[in-house]
């Protein structure tokens, strides 16, 4: 008999903000340990916390992105529990009444779109680090990070494989980069997954859980999750019963191990925190963020494809990000007479180039602007597409313009008939017999004509003049 | 001297006949000459005092002088200050120095006041006694074997002594008013929003509150314009909360029109025959003054003290997790691992009180209790709120005793935590609806200082401040000064 799998997600992600959630310090990744403190995040006696606005608005327009219900009246409470990074021993996070309830992420499938649910996004702090590696009987802690504001994003149990489990991962991770919410950016901790995991027949009631803590990486969530579904079905299928229990992924070992059973789970006695009131926020406040939503990534890829007629793959490709949705947009703007032209560059040649040199868009060499110089100068015929890459080399590596770099190089394609009647003419008289052979029927040959013209040409031959001159030449 | 007001020193000063040096340094001499035998103060610097009080005279000989130029204040130890230690008399801080100065240190300092010292207290503020501070019990001026009540007993004793001439406490309680209603002097505990919790080492965050403690009513007036007001960086001092003509509210001479409540929860069996007395005869003198006394009820007041000892100490278990050993405050010695560490050093470090109320909150919070004991006492709250509310339809003020007795021996009640928490029966349900209190002295009973209470509507200490005025005026009390420390020889000019 089969096994059904079911997971629920719970995505930290941090805020991107200047200042931390609760007091002025900076929340810049990598500063030396413990220079971006201050009695408020040091948790020091009768400091109290003041919420930056910033988080909450930002807060606000995920959940408008997910179509949730944003609660205008939200609440903040106390997660008790004590450890050395935690400087207050407790966490202010939102409990009883979070900011954002509901919403959902539209997911691919194999099956076509999958529509995963969200229970809820609540603000909360992070806590600091802790290191113990290399340090014999004490562990150093750095609290930079204390106090810097996360978004906690808990997804219902609606994924049955670890393939939804990514597919909703990559969506939301799009999501949140596209609104420009929080830089996401795993490697720095600033998205983090917790997934709930369990099995059951098809049909029968959820199995129970386990969750395996702190993944950071699509790669290492995969490969936890079905670590974990294979491990629970032996379980049960050895007559065994699954413990409710927290589980740490070990990358190096490929396996996961208890941290701790529900027995031993923390009582974190959330109570309201009564150094914060209320969050009100009003409708007109929550307005006026819808009204500045950017177009989603979803919503992109559609317009892109009606209104500019690309392909769905292009589509994709140039909605990943805002910045690549920006730029391909100032790009059309500027190269208007071929919006699929633009994407077929864009997306083959820059991106390609671009991902070589390991940039992001934001950070191209050239720019929109000269790239529709070079598009242009394809569409008048100047150049030949191929001439065009070398170009385009020579763009990204100097920094001048297209016809500055056509003109330099003398790459200006040839269009003279006279000129090209005389190349023809020299490739003719080089090879006798292959003329004869033409003549004779072997039409094939006229791929090696246009070669050897081309080749003769440095490339700079108009490819369709070319063929035609050659037709008639050729002809005797 | 010693026994004068604050304004009456303001007054001298102002007219040249002292020096703000000359001021700090008599009080400095008295600390000296009787801090021994009350243990008031537990932190003092006469070399930084005598410098503040250069620099202020040195201030008032080039500019304006400011509302409190030169006058002596001394403060609590849960008031962090920039200057000296901040413990509040608990071993956790024995060696804790805080890089800030309170939000109310701040405004007194520049309103030129001159900080005295730091004032012996209940551990964190838990106590109705002085007897949980970890530098000794701190002793009644009235009667050096009874207690000064508190938590605030230093900054009360301080001042029925005339160490100081005003002081700075807090309230969460009843922690102004009630050791102000056993010391014989005044205590101001102002509507919750009031004034800026920001730098005040927090017991109870929903019901904290800082105020004066002073010999006259116009005196706590002074003060707490000084230290009022909103601060962007306390989420829950309230901006735009309602002025209050501060001194312009002490002139009041009569209470003519006066409506005041004497909510019958507050006369009751059990209480001291002389402390009733004392405050039906002050009842009296209002009507005479003009005010009509109306017999009200406040009928959720018997649930105060259990829904306090509820929120107050889960709020506690909370704010208190900080003291953990590991960036601050005390750490045992050479602990076995990270429990070994939080555990011996929080043993080592908290009080038995403190201890108690962290189990208690611990316990009205854990999963299964939370509705039961935490989520009820809120609801209870919510009641004894509606009943003020209610209460306030049909009087403008309400009067009661501050104390249901008057000091009891030290030692007395150590033994049985309940019953001293019933010290607090009359003043715990202001801070739960988070009204302005004020205590004043009303007489005398078992030769011991009786206290007055006056409620009002949040934001209405103007009608507290004019009340007390009036019958302040009216009456004697509260020039009375307990006669050990009453050596006129000291330097009465």
């Amino acid at each position: 008999m089969s096994w059904e799998v079911v997971i629920g997600l719970e995505v930290h992600c941090q805020i991107n903000t200047k200042t931390k959630a609760f007091c002025g310090c900076s929340t810049e990744f990598g500063a030396e340990p413990n220079t971006q403190t201050c009695p408020v995040c040091l948790g020091m006696p009768g400091q109290l916390p003041v919420l930056n606005t910033v988080a909450v608005d930002k807060s606000i327009l995920t959940g408008l992105a997910i179509d949730a219900v944003i609660n205008l009246e939200s609440k903040f409470d106390r997660k008790n529990y004590f450890y050395p990074d935690l400087p207050k021993g407790y966490q202010i996070s939102q409990f009883a009444v979070p900011i954002v309830e509901g919403g959902y992420i539209d997911i691919p499938t194999k099956d076509g779109e999958k529509r995963i649910g969200v229970t809820r996004i609540h603000m909360e702090e992070d806590a600091g680090k802790s290191m113990h590696e290399g340090l014999e009987a004490v562990s150093h802690i750095d609290l930079n990070r204390s106090g810097v504001p996360l978004m906690e994003i808990v997804s219902e149990p609606d994924m049955r494989s670890a393939d939804e489990a990514i597919a909703y991962l990559k969506q939301l991770h799009q999501l949140i980069r596209f609104l420009e919410v929080s830089g996401a950016d795993m490697e720095k901790g600033q998205f983090r997954c917790d997934a709930n995991v369990s099995v059951r027949r098809p049909g029968e009631p959820f199995g129970t859980r386990t969750e395996l803590k702190n993944m950071n990486s699509f790669r290492f969530i995969k490969q936890a999750i079905d670590f974990e579904v294979m491990r629970q079905i032996e379980v049960i299928e050895d007559g065994g019963k699954v413990v409710q229990e927290s589980r740490l992924w070990d990358s190096v070992k490929n396996e996961s191990r208890s941290m701790r059973s529900k027995e031993e789970a923390h009582d974190y006695r959330y109570f309201p925190e009564p150094d914060l009131p209320p969050l009100r926020v009003s409708q007109e406040e929550v307005d006026a963020i819808k009204a500045g939503m950017p177009e989603l990534p979803g919503q992109l890829r559609k317009r892109f494809e009606i209104e500019f007629g690309l392909s769905p793959y292009d589509a994709d490709v140039l909605s990943q990000t805002r910045n690549l949705a920006v730029w391909y947009e100032s790009l059309v703007a500027a190269h208007p007479a071929d919006p699929k032209r633009c994407a077929n560059w864009m997306a083959n040649e820059l991106l390609g180039r671009l991902k070589e040199a390991g940039e992001e868009i934001e950070n191209s060499p050239v720019s929109a602007e000269s790239l529709a110089g070079l598009l242009d100068r394809i569409a008048d015929n100047t150049i030949s597409g191929k001439i065009a890459k070398d170009v385009l080399d020579a763009m990204m590596a100097g920094g001048s313009d297209a016809d500055t770099i056509i003109e330099e190089k003398g790459l200006k394609q040839v269009s003279d008939s006279g000129a090209i009647d005389t190349i023809i003419k020299a490739v003719m008289d080089a090879n006798p017999e292959q003329v004869e052979g033409y003549r004779g029927g072997k039409d094939k040959l006229m791929g090696f004509f246009v070669g050897q013209v081309m080749k003769a040409s440095k490339g700079q031959a108009n490819p369709g003049m070319v063929n035609q001159r050659l037709k008639e030449l050729l002809k005797g | 001297m010693p026994f004068s007001s604050l304004s009456d020193i303001k007054s001298r000063l102002d007219a040249g006949e002292t020096s703000a040096v000359e001021v700090a340094q008599l009080y400095l001499d008295r600390i000296a000459a009787h801090n021994d035998s009350l243990n008031a103060f537990v932190y003092i610097d006469a070399h930084h005092v005598l410098a503040q009080a250069e620099a202020s005279d040195k201030y008032r000989a080039e500019h304006e002088a400011r509302p409190l130029e030169g006058l002596p204040i001394a403060v609590k130890d849960i008031f962090c200050t920039q200057d000296g230690p901040t413990r509040c008399c608990s071993k956790i801080l024995k060696d804790f120095h805080a890089p800030y100065d309170a939000q109310v240190i701040t405004h007194l300092k520049e309103a030129g006041a001159v900080l005295v010292g730091k004032t012996n207290m209940d551990e964190f503020a838990m106590g109705s006694s002085n007897e949980t501070s970890a530098f000794g019990p701190c002793r009644n001026p009235w009667d050096t074997d009874a207690i000064p009540g508190g938590s605030s007993g230093g900054s009360a004793a301080a001042v029925a002594a005339a160490l100081t001439p005003a002081a700075l406490g807090t309230d969460t309680g009843g922690s102004i008013r009630q050791p102000a209603s056993v010391c014989g002097i005044t205590g101001l505990k102002p509507t919750y929003g009031r004034v800026s919790r920001r730098g005040i080492i927090a017991f109870a965050s929903s019901l904290d509150q800082a105020g004066p403690m002073t010999r006259t009513v116009k005196d706590a007036a002074m003060i707490t314009a000084a230290i009022s007001g909103h601060d962007s960086r306390d989420a829950t001092s309230v901006n735009n909360a309602p002025a209050v003509d501060w001194l312009g509210a002490c002139d009041a001479t009569d209470m003519k029109g006066l409506k005041i409540g004497r909510p019958k929860e507050y006369f009751v069996d059990g209480m001291d025959a002389g402390v009733r007395a004392s405050v039906d005869a002050a009842l009296k003198q209002c009507e005479a003054l003009g005010a009509e006394v109306i017999d009200i009820s406040l009928p959720h007041t018997e649930y105060a003290v259990a829904a306090y000892y509820v929120i107050a100490p889960s709020e506690a278990s909370a704010n208190l997790s900080r003291y953990d050993g590991v960036r601050f405050g005390h750490r045992c010695d050479n602990p076995d691992d990270l429990l070994d560490m939080y555990t011996r050093s929080r043993d080592e470090g908290f009080g038995s009180e403190v201890k108690r109320r962290i189990l208690t909150g611990a316990f009205a919070l854990s999963s299964g209790y939370y509705d039961a004991y935490y989520l009820k006492a809120q609801q209870v709250r919510t009641l004894i709120q509606q009943d003020f509310i209610k209460a306030f339809e049909e009087v403008d003020i309400i009067a009661t005793p501050t104390s249901p007795v008057t000091a009891f021996k030290l030692g007395e009640k150590t033994d049985d935590p309940l019953t001293m928490y019933l010290s607090d029966i009359f003043t715990i349900a202001v801070n739960l609806a988070g009204l302005p209190g004020l205590s004043q002295p009303c007489g005398f009973a078992n030769n011991m200082p009786v206290g007055l209470q006056w409620i009002a509507p949040a934001w209405r200490e103007d009608l507290i401040l004019s009340a007390a005025s009036a019958y302040e005026g009216a009456t004697e009390w509260h020039s009375k000064a307990p006669a050990a420390f009453d050596n006129k020889a000291g330097g009465e000019s």
